[in-house]
């Protein structure tokens, strides 16, 4: 870690306009949870289907394609990351720091809004935390899958939607096998073992999602390191 | 000695400069000339190759699953199976959203973000075009593409109910008002974007929000719709609530309209609902097209 670059890419990813428009965001599934509870009488079952519907298919994989390539596209696409990788910081740390930036702001504003509306909806405290728990780790696995394909392609915010939207949603309801390597089936798994029996079902085993889960991470977080020392600044099209 | 030795040297030799005393394009024509151009480059065409993958791919996309149904058609009515399309043509956009979402996010930056970023607006405005003709130009071309994205598959699975068929009259009536809506749904997701698009100069950016505003919208609604209508079994509050994303609004005005089924857990019911649909949808595009042209009144030239 290198508290320089935390602080730059934490002023680079919330300065200004940006955390006011990531703060809306935040603040809008708080919003959802208190209409539907104004709305209809909830029961754990419908609050539990209302939060993976919301918070698990549709804002954590936008909220962390967001915040991971928000921590280090800007500086690819104005060049300025030329500076940052000339200075004598090993190139994982850079990712470590940028990562740790992304993780962080997944946490204050994707998944405590989420735990939050949660306790809304009226969840009892085993259920906030298997979401919590479960939030916690698809923002984790999303934030490094989108910085590392940020600094593997220019392109990685059309791929990470494609992987958001399509392969997740679509491709993952039609051909069961893909479920497996799906982010938001591990983060359920998660959450299926730590709230009451039946509330959450989920695709994947605990085991092989926790694998997937640490696994993913800590091998996205090395290789992004590695395409980092060889990056090559193309030019905008 | 050669002739170039006696020249003198060091001139600048004067060519002659030819005016132009041709014919002009109107400004008529120049915006057509805009949107053309807009047109081609939301799809890619003359323009690098890796610039073609994206809407080409979403047009893939959104042909296969018809190519697939119009295939099932055609075997289904063969075996006595089916009498009717597998699918209702009003129904395709909605299931095949996503793609239509990726390509709307990734289509509009496209077309304005870019001149903003790299400050092309003065370059079109030395000319006698309009700042409103520009936002004109872009909107309709931003609307033509959505709509032939929609309506491809459409004409395709059309076909293919016609190889199979089936009530030929009843098919061209339902393919007719499932093009009246595809023409909606662009023109209201035309302006959305557009709009957000034109307030950051970063294409990511733009992307990242135009996905975020319609593919949020939708799972709210389309969630807080199923909680209401079926846990407070209340259909008509869940219907009113289809009026706050984009792709629902649409919808609700196609289930009023057409009298079709909807794809969300609740349409529009009652006799005001329909009506309040379809007036918010095309408000919607009014105050689009009017914030288009607020907003390029300001950009500096």
């Amino acid at each position: 870690m290198n508290r320089t670059i935390v602080r730059l890419t934490a002023q680079g990813m919330l300065g200004g306009r940006r955390l006011w428009l990531l703060g809306a965001l935040a603040l809008l599934i708080v919003v959802i949870a208190v209409a539907t509870r104004l709305l209809v009488p909830v029961s754990e079952a419908d609050a539990a289907g209302l939060l993976r519907a919301v918070a698990f298919s549709t804002f954590l994989p936008l909220f962390g394609l967001i915040v991971g390539t928000g921590a280090i596209a800007p500086e690819i696409d104005d060049g300025s990351i030329v500076h940052l990788l000339a200075k004598p910081v090993s190139r994982h740390t850079i990712v470590q720091s940028k990562l740790l930036v992304a993780i962080g702001a997944i946490t204050a504003l994707a998944v405590v809004p989420t735990m939050l509306a949660a306790v809304i909806l009226g969840a009892g405290p085993q259920t906030v935390l298997a979401f919590g728990a479960g939030a916690l780790a698809a923002g984790a696995v999303y934030s490094v899958l989108f910085l590392l394909l940020t600094v593997v392609t220019r392109h990685a915010v059309i791929i990470g939607l494609v992987y958001a939207l399509m392969w997740e949603s679509l491709v993952g309801s039609f051909v069961p096998g893909a479920r497996s390597l799906s982010v938001q089936q591990w983060a359920l798994s998660v959450t299926e073992s730590i709230a009451p029996a039946g509330l959450v079902t989920a695709d994947v085993g605990l085991g092989l999602a926790c694998g997937l889960i640490v696994g993913g991470f800590v091998a996205a977080t090395w290789y992004a390191g590695n395409r980092l020392n060889v990056l090559t600044l193309a030019a905008e099209d | 000695m050669s002739p170039a030795d006696s020249a003198p040297s060091g001139v600048i030799h004067n060519i002659g400069y030819r005016g132009y005393d041709g014919e002009r394009l109107t400004r008529r024509g120049i915006t057509f000339g805009l949107y053309a151009h807009s047109l081609r480059g939301i799809f890619g065409l003359g323009r690098a190759a890796r610039s073609k993958v994206v809407p080409f791919g979403m047009v893939v996309v959104m042909l296969l699953p018809a190519v697939v149904l119009a295939v099932v058609a055609v075997v289904g009515a063969g075996l006595g199976q089916l009498d009717g399309p597998v699918v209702p043509y009003t129904r395709y956009a909605m299931i095949l959203q996503a793609a239509l979402a990726i390509f709307v996010a990734v289509a509009a930056p496209q077309a304005v973000s870019l001149d903003l970023r790299f400050h092309s607006l003065p370059l079109y405005l030395a000319r006698p075009l309009e700042r409103v003709d520009y936002v004109r130009a872009k909107l309709a071309a931003m609307t033509t593409a959505v709509f032939l994205l929609l309506a491809a598959p459409l004409l395709v699975l059309y076909l293919g109910s016609l190889a199979a068929r089936f009530d030929a009259g009843r098919e061209t009536l339902d393919l007719a008002q499932a093009l009246l809506g595809a023409l909606l749904f662009a023109a209201v997701l035309s302006g959305l974007s557009l709009v957000i698009a034109s307030l950051t100069a970063r294409r990511g950016f733009g992307i990242a929000a135009i996905v975020t505003v319609l593919v949020l919208s939708y799972s709210i609604v389309s969630s807080l719709q199923g909680v209401v209508a079926f846990e407070a079994d209340d259909a008509t509050t869940a219907g009113w609530i289809g009026l706050f994303s984009p792709m629902t609004l649409v919808d609700g005005v196609q289930v009023w309209a057409f009298g079709v089924t909807s794809s969300t857990p609740a349409g529009p019911a009652g006799d005001l609902a329909g009506p309040t649909f379809l007036v918010v949808a095309l408000a919607f595009v009014a105050l689009a097209y009017w914030a288009l042209t607020r907003r390029y009144r300001k950009v500096k030239v």
